[in-house]
């Protein structure tokens, strides 16, 4: 009823091109928007903010970062994990090497240089592609790892080999180590989610994402009627590292504060985030952060029925959601292939003819 | 010869035995490719299964006790005394076999003429589904499995060696882990088999005809879905002596399904569709990385062996992206 495009009415090419074209849909979004920033900072507790709003945001950032690669750019990679703690390193080194930098600018640096590995280890997308990609991308995931485990100029010399994110402020607020309040990391870390959601969206229905889903569909035919591979291929692998880089950042800087590289980014992350945007939708901005909820609330809620209300034992439930998370994985594959986002887009269809269907 | 030439010869055998046991997984991944053009990510935790369930029938655990327990509040671990290790194999036999049916028959069958990534996925979803069950089922502790297999270092091979040194050197010997020389002669058992398999008998004709074209095998009247349930069973089959070797190695934990990750490299220098090429494969990837570790590895903190299979899959890629054996990549458009 509510949710259909009769009577609106575009007068202008930027009416008509907006990201949201259809009004209900933009009003939620708005709304959406305005409540995370002004009711959830007031309602949000410790628990909250760490094991749902945080890990949900910065996933969904990780998540949009591969979905451009792999989802709009078609080069399959696992080395989620090492470009993560590339980001994660990169911020400890900038903010230990320059603590009077604004915290906002070393998490957009450290984002700029996981660009720069990320190009590096793109590289090889230029002769190769599919499984034999993502072998090399597995490369990257462990090299980097093992780089920071071993060398100690990385982690300050420090002697358990662990990085510590010291306290840093923003506009007076603290936003990183143990003092900082739980609205001051959860709005922090929204600006940057919402912020870069708005630019994905743009850069890929701009040219820049049909040069990446020409290739991503087909690479030689896009090669003969003139979209540059190498440009492609690794601005993909460019944008999707910083994106990368960004998330690894916040997850090491804000959410966690301290970390270890082979537990904190090792290759169950690549796989947990390419899990989320094969959930949510290859190719789809919004698949991103319903693939990442998905993944970050499932869990959360089973571990809570089961060993809440249920009180069944910690381990069993973990090799329970295992079995969950595969089981639904095979499902949404066979049901939908495209995702939850498929599934969304379908829903929308049908709404829009909603009560009265052809 | 100098007790660091031996040195070098001892890492280089026992990197050709590692090498082994990465093919024993590879082996898995290329009949699956081969024949239906799947990447079988789950084929690691497959050897984990397999070897959960062997050790399980081996020691007469109650499968799904703790849910049982934790449920009905009931305690019951064990039924009896176990069972003979012969029994025991050929019921794990049974029960991979039961499992390939029930993949092709609630996964494969919807999933037929999809991308090969989508399969590729699909093959996580199963990986992270019986690495689950398996736990499950059977406990997450980390078990010891022993099938009989003569295991430790080798005395006669230590003594002939240390007369090999030359005079007064301080030299003690060679050290060669007996289980992986069985290991090794099992895999070549395994291989001749196979070929024999896909070579003389009907069955194995007609997987190569799947392999070949699928289309024009289901025009000859070759059923895809027998194929298919054939070929996840030999997988499994594959998959359980793999476990039972490198869970006889390092014992029967979730490092196991990790293998995998491994027998990527390989597959990747070998070929993916080449049975030959997963043996060769391993072959260097198992010497490359001791090599790599013995000599450079202490020069640059050790650890060596975690990435330098990926990396030098990656040299390997940029000079020729099909393998050493693998068929020539044509693409049109």
């Amino acid at each position: 009823m509510i949710y259909r495009e009769a009577g609106d009415f575009k007068t202008s090419y930027s009416a008509d091109q907006q990201t949201f074209p259809i009004g209900f849909d933009r009003w939620t979004v708005r709304v959406v928007v305005i409540f995370a920033f002004l009711v959830v900072p007031f309602l949000i507790n410790d628990y909250w903010e760490k094991s749902i709003l945080l890990p949900f945001l910065i996933w969904s950032l990780a998540a949009l970062g591969l979905n451009i690669l792999t989802g709009y750019c078609g080069q399959l990679s696992l080395g989620t994990g090492g470009f993560m703690a590339v980001g994660a390193y990169a911020c400890y080194k900038l903010t230990t090497m320059f603590p009077e930098v604004n915290i906002l600018f070393v998490v957009l640096l450290a984002g700029v240089v996981t660009a720069l590995v990320g190009i590096l280890f793109g590289l090889p997308s230029l002769r190769i592609k599919g499984f034999y990609l993502a072998v090399a991308t597995l490369a990257a995931q462990f090299f980097l790892v093992w780089l920071f485990n071993k060398v100690p100029w990385f982690y300050n010399y420090s002697a358990s080999g662990q990085i510590n994110m010291p306290e840093r402020e923003v506009l007076g607020f603290i936003v990183s180590g143990a003092n900082a309040e739980p609205w001051a990391t959860y709005l922090f870390t929204l600006l940057f989610v919402l912020v870069f959601a708005v630019i994905a969206r743009n850069l890929t229905r701009g040219r820049l994402g049909r040069s990446w889903m020409a290739i991503r569909d087909m690479d030689i035919a896009a090669e003969i009627i003139g979209v540059p591979p190498l440009q492609a291929k690794l601005s993909a692998f460019a944008i999707s590292s910083f994106y990368i880089g960004l998330a690894g950042a916040l997850f090491f800087g804000v959410y966690l504060g301290a970390v270890e590289p082979t537990e904190a980014f090792g290759i169950d992350k690549s796989f947990l985030v390419l899990f989320m945007i094969i959930i949510g939708g290859l190719g789809s901005i919004a698949g991103s952060f319903i693939g990442a909820a998905f993944m970050v609330l499932l869990p959360v809620l089973f571990k809570n029925i089961m060993v809440g209300d249920f009180g069944w034992p910690t381990d069993t439930v973990q090799h329970f959601i295992f079995m969950l998370v595969g089981g639904l994985i095979m499902f949404f594959l066979i049901v939908e292939p495209h995702g939850l986002a498929q599934l969304w887009r379908i829903t929308k269809e049908k709404l829009r003819l909603w009560p009265f269907p052809h | 010869m100098s007790p660091a030439v031996l040195n070098t010869i001892e890492v280089f055998l026992n990197g050709l035995m590692a090498g082994v046991m990465y093919s024993l997984v590879a082996l898995g991944f290329v009949l699956i490719f081969k024949s239906s053009g799947i990447f079988n990510y789950a084929q690691g935790v497959m050897a984990l299964f397999a070897a959960l369930t062997l050790v399980g029938f081996q020691t007469g655990q109650i499968p799904f006790a703790h849910l049982i327990n934790v449920v009905f509040g009931t305690d019951y671990h064990h039924w009896g005394e176990g069972m003979n290790t012969v029994l025991a194999i050929i019921l794990t036999m049974l029960i991979m076999i039961l499992l390939a049916w029930i993949v092709e028959k609630l996964v494969l069958r919807y999933l037929v003429n999809q991308e090969p990534i989508i399969l590729f996925m699909a093959t996580i979803g199963l990986a992270f589904f019986l690495e689950g069950l398996g736990d499950l089922m059977w406990g997450a502790n980390i078990k010891v499995l022993n099938v009989g297999l003569p295991s430790g270092g080798s005395f006669w091979w230590e003594d002939v060696t240390r007369t090999w040194a030359s005079e007064g050197s301080d030299y003690y010997g060679m050290y060669i882990d007996v289980l992986d020389v069985w290991a090794a002669g099992i895999a070549v058992v395994l291989v001749v088999a196979l070929t024999a398999f896909s070579q003389f008998t009907k069955t194995g004709r007609a997987l190569r005809a799947v392999a070949d074209d699928h289309q024009a095998a289901l025009t000859v009247g070759i059923s895809l879905r027998t194929i298919w349930v054939v070929v996840w069973s030999i997988a499994g089959f594959v998959a359980l002596v793999a476990g039972i070797m490198w869970g006889a190695k390092s014992g029967v934990q979730f490092s196991l399904s990790l293998i995998a990750l491994k027998a990527l490299p390989v597959l990747i220098l070998g070929g993916f569709t080449s049975i030959p090429g997963a043996i060769v494969g391993g072959l260097i990837i198992g010497v490359g990385e001791k090599l790599f570790e013995y000599s450079v590895g202490p020069m640059i903190g050790g650890a060596t062996e975690n990435w330098f299979a990926y990396v030098l899959a990656l040299f390997f890629l940029m000079f020729r992206p099909q393998g050493l054996f693998g068929e020539r990549i044509i693409e049109r458009v």
